[in-house]
């Protein structure tokens, strides 16, 4: 199945543009920062917030502090997608184990932890991480943890309601025969079923959690001064933005590519996925 | 029905009662206090503050009383604002709120869902291909990068609409805020709609429909529409609650005397009784209109019984 | 190909052909050259697997084939051509004069509209005839088609209702218009057995009190020898067959509707040791060869058969066969060697 799957994927011109660009801006904010003579803190007072050179010294211009911007960019680049990644993966890892847990356990223990489920549904989300942020500093761990441990609830309810499907059919049923029960169960035959469903998930929270990273930044919570994630450069070029349009646009220009690019990679994988499904 | 009701808000009390819990442990939890930032306080002045704010009470004690004065709907006085109580601050901020949150949502709605029923009903045409693409677009770019943009556009570019401040019942000054609030959500919408329509058409019963001989006007609106809608009241909860917290981003930008606003600074400035009242506001909310997706769900959908 | 009956036919199609243009570009055929006459008052089957295309000739007749599909040939309604007509003059045919039963009454439904809705809104755009008097016409018809109880059944939804209730309620909704002729794809295969044989002697009835000519689509030779005055069976897009009911079962002349009969065991006689059933695979209507589809399966297959496709020949009174094969059948019945 996985072969066929691939073979749609590759199949999509937009899907295609999208890995390739993700997969430049990896390796650009990988490469960028080791081959390039600025580093990311070291402030230039000759260089105030200068315009992109394109042929010259700096490529995309400096910021304020006349640090390079395509060096910071870069950094910032690798930050948001490490939060975004790291984020998303424990989201997954939470979410799965619980969603798979409580559809297969069925009965009163289903609804006790879907009853959690909805119960935490209800509380404001954004203004409790920012009340985190706020009180417990901003560490990357922190923003972490609170971004996680928030957005695993969508992927258990999607989880939960593909295991109660796969419940149902035969495989199951067979594997029961054959002596396979709980953990094993879930771990051998319910898993491996809902990676694809998993994989489209994780595509689409991996931006959803960058953006929200972003968010947290432009508010003045997310990380902190020297270090950069695309979200606090834009925050800080937004202010900036009459004098010095550069400050905003590079690194929007890159947050809005890598966003693009991973919500089209996701549609692409459900496409593959399921092609009869909504396009 | 009546049952049905009764059971969500009864689920409700105990969900409000964690929110408030976990905000007021949090709170209490973290380093600082509210008073920290006057330093030079004499001895006695700050006893006496301590006193009349109930902050030498063990904590319980303060937990049990702040429910009780919840249970009245008095969310206590600011510490932040001395002399006027959260409800006053809520009160003033509330109609802002109110009104850029809901004209966005309405337009989000009402143009999210235009997009894409329209896309969907001219699939693969130049119109379908030029809409989705804008649906990315609000989807992709982040609000903050689109206000400022906008901002950047509309008012002091073509100077046709004020860059921000607030004069109440004037629609000038609501129309980008809530214009920017509006376009990831009727991005997304557009795209939701789309997809939903083209499932809804591709049905065998339209099919059943377009062999009695319906017009398609008809079909559209009597037949299609309402299995088409079902998935955006879903939407409509998460919607509301984005719309929310989205404001909060949105005030900043344009300045709007709004209640996200103040939340910002009373978490830093450890108010925590407006802290505490902006957030038991907001999940009210949240629940009320998530109560509201579903019964619009139950109305749309003959098959759906609310257990 | 002219029909004994001096009455001219009801419904006429003449090299009707069905294709879908494929991503690629591609025209993948699905009917290809049917021609077939309907008279009035008559119940025409039409026999053939799954992928024959007989669904889709069905569809052909009322444009409802997709906006991918391409069409040619000539669909007459007495006499009115109606293949390629915009949708607005078919409507005035459809559901009015031509009424559709499908295949599936769970899905046929709209779940979200009651019964009492789906039935009177025929009547509203087929004649203008206002609210109350349309229900009063949707009871009538929902007791014609036994359905009990009918004024509460308005209120209902299709969820609400067993599968034979709503297999008689769409039946119902084809009829309220009086129409002349109606379609059925598979009237009974969704159901159970029991209900199936119920419908069936409904749609007999149908015919015998209101003269309501029938297309009857079906992939059971069982339904079809129950209903069926005159039978065409179709193989890869194409009519291979077509005669009179009686002339079909006794003296099949196509080597696949032999092969079809032969698949159904029989009650008397000894039991088979195995169950026959046609070797090889129905072809892919994106990749036809040349020649006649079925020959790859045909145990009468001649050079000839791969070369050249057969057209439809009379064969006899009212019987027509696509075969190049001339010498009567009766190889797989064991009559000949």
């Amino acid at each position: 199945m996985s072969s066929q799957v691939l073979a749609r994927l590759r199949a999509q011109r937009l899907t295609r543009i999208a890995a390739a660009v993700l997969a430049a801006i990896v390796l650009a904010s990988l490469l960028v920062p080791w081959l390039s003579p600025y580093d990311s803190y070291t402030p230039d007072f000759a260089l105030l917030s200068h315009p992109p050179m394109l042929a010259g010294a700096h490529v995309l211009g400096t910021d304020p502090l006349g640090r390079d911007l395509l060096v910071r960019v870069m950094w910032g680049c690798r930050i948001s997608l490490a939060i975004g990644v790291v984020a998303t993966l424990m989201s997954v890892l939470i979410g799965v184990s619980w969603g798979a847990i409580a559809g297969y356990a069925g009965g009163t223990t289903d609804q006790l932890m879907m009853r959690v489920v909805d119960v935490l549904y209800s509380v404001p989300f954004v203004p409790f991480v920012i009340v985190l942020t706020v009180l417990f500093g901003r560490g990357l761990w922190l923003i972490f943890l609170a971004i996680g441990a928030v957005s695993w609830l969508d992927i258990a309810r999607i989880v939960r309601g593909q295991t109660l499907s796969l419940k149902q059919r035969e495989f199951i049923e067979a594997a029961r025969i054959a002596g396979v029960h709980g953990i094993g169960m879930i771990r051998r035959h319910i898993v491996p079923n809902l990676l694809g469903i998993v994989a489209v998930y994780a595509t689409l929270t991996i931006p959803a959690v960058i953006l929200f990273e972003a968010l947290l930044s432009f508010l003045g919570m997310g990380v902190q001064s020297p270090m950069a994630s695309l979200g606090s450069l834009v925050a800080d070029g937004a202010s900036d933005m009459q004098s010095h349009p550069h400050l905003l646009i590079v690194p929007a220009a890159f947050l809005t590519a890598i966003i693009y690019a991973f919500n089209y990679l996701g549609d692409g994988l459900r496409k593959a996925l399921d092609p009869r499904g909504q396009p | 029905m009546t049952r049905y009701l009764l059971r969500r808000l009864l689920v409700a009390v105990p969900t409000l009662l964690l929110i408030t819990t976990l905000g007021f442990a949090l709170l209490h939890a973290a380093p600082g206090g509210p008073f920290d930032a006057d330093k030079r306080m004499l001895p006695a002045i700050q006893q006496a503050i301590e006193a009349r704010y109930h902050l030498h009470e063990p904590l319980w004690r303060q937990y049990l009383r702040y429910l009780g004065q919840l249970a009245h709907g008095d969310l206590g006085p600011s510490f932040q604002y001395r002399g006027t109580s959260v409800n006053q601050i809520i009160a003033q901020g509330l109609p802002v709120d109110a009104a850029v949150g809901l004209s966005a949502l309405a337009l989000a709605l009402l143009a999210g869902g235009g997009i894409g029923v329209t896309a969907a009903l001219r699939e693969g045409g130049a119109w379908d291909h030029a809409a989705m693409a804008l649906a990315a677009v609000g989807i992709s770019v982040p609000l903050f990068v689109l206000a400022p943009l906008l901002v950047l556009i509309f008012a002091v570019t073509l100077h046709w609409l004020p860059a921000g401040d607030w004069v109440a019942g004037s629609p000038s000054h609501l129309l980008l805020p809530a214009l920017a609030l509006a376009l990831p959500y009727a991005g997304y919408i557009a795209r939701l709609m789309r997809g939903s329509t083209l499932e809804v058409l591709n049905s065998p019963f339209i099919r059943t429909a377009q062999a009695k001989g319906l017009p398609s006007h008809h079909i559209l609106w009597h037949h299609a529409l309402r299995p088409a809608l079902t998935p955006l009241v879903s939407y409509l909860g998460p919607a509301f609650a984005g719309v929310l917290t989205g404001s909060i981003v949105v005030e900043s930008i344009f300045g709007l005397p709004g209640i996200g606003r103040f939340f910002i600074t009373a978490a830093l400035n450890r108010d925590y009784t407006l802290v505490m009242g902006i957030t038991v506001l907001y999940g009210t909310l949240i629940i009320l209109c998530n109560l509201l997706a579903d019964l619009c769900y139950a109305w749309i959908d003959p098959r759906v019984r609310l257990a | 190909m002219n029909s004994p009956s001096s009455a001219e036919p009801l419904l006429q199609l003449q090299d009707v052909s069905v294709a879908y243009r494929t991503a690629s570009g591609a025209a993948v055929p699905v009917v290809r050259g049917v021609n077939l006459q309907l008279a009035p008052g008559e119940i025409l089957g039409l026999a053939g697997e799954s992928g024959s295309g007989k669904t889709q000739l069905l569809l052909s007749i009322i444009g409802l084939n997709g906006q991918h599909a391409q069409l040619t040939g000539s669909v007459r309604y007495r006499g009115q051509e109606l293949l390629g007509r915009p949708i607005a003059e078919l409507n005035r045919v459809r559901g009015a004069r031509i009424a559709t039963v499908f295949q599936d009454p769970a899905t046929a439904l709209n779940p979200y509209l009651p019964i009492g809705r789906q039935l009177s809104e025929v009547l509203r755009f087929h004649g203008g005839v206002p609210g109350r008097l349309a229900r009063e016409r949707a009871c009538e018809l929902l007791e014609a088609v036994q359905v009990a109880d009918p004024h509460r059944r308005l209120q209902q939804y299709p969820h609400e209702l067993s599968g034979g209730m709503r297999q008689r309620v769409v039946i119902a909704m084809a009829l309220m218009a009086s129409p002349e002729i109606l379609l059925a794809d598979e009237p009974t295969t969704a159901l159970d057995v029991t209900v199936q044989s119920q419908i069936l002697r409904l749609l007999l009835q149908l015919r015998e009190r209101h003269g309501i000519a029938m297309v009857l689509v079906s992939h059971d030779m069982g339904v079809i020898a129950g209903l069926a005055d005159r039978v065409a069976v179709m193989y890869a897009g194409r009519i291979v067959e077509q005669a009179g009911i009686d002339a079909l079962f006794e003296q099949p002349q196509h080597p696949y509707s032999e092969a079809l009969q032969r698949c159904v065991p029989s009650l008397a006689g000894p039991l088979p040791q195995r169950l026959p059933s046609i070797p090889g695979a129905p072809p892919d209507p994106a990749a036809l060869a040349p020649g006649c589809a079925f020959a790859p399966r045909c145990a009468y297959r001649l050079a000839l058969c791969e070369q050249r496709l057969p057209e439809l020949r009379e064969a006899g009174p009212g019987h027509w066969k696509a075969c190049h094969y001339d010498q009567p059948l009766g190889r797989l019945r064991g009559e000949l060697t």
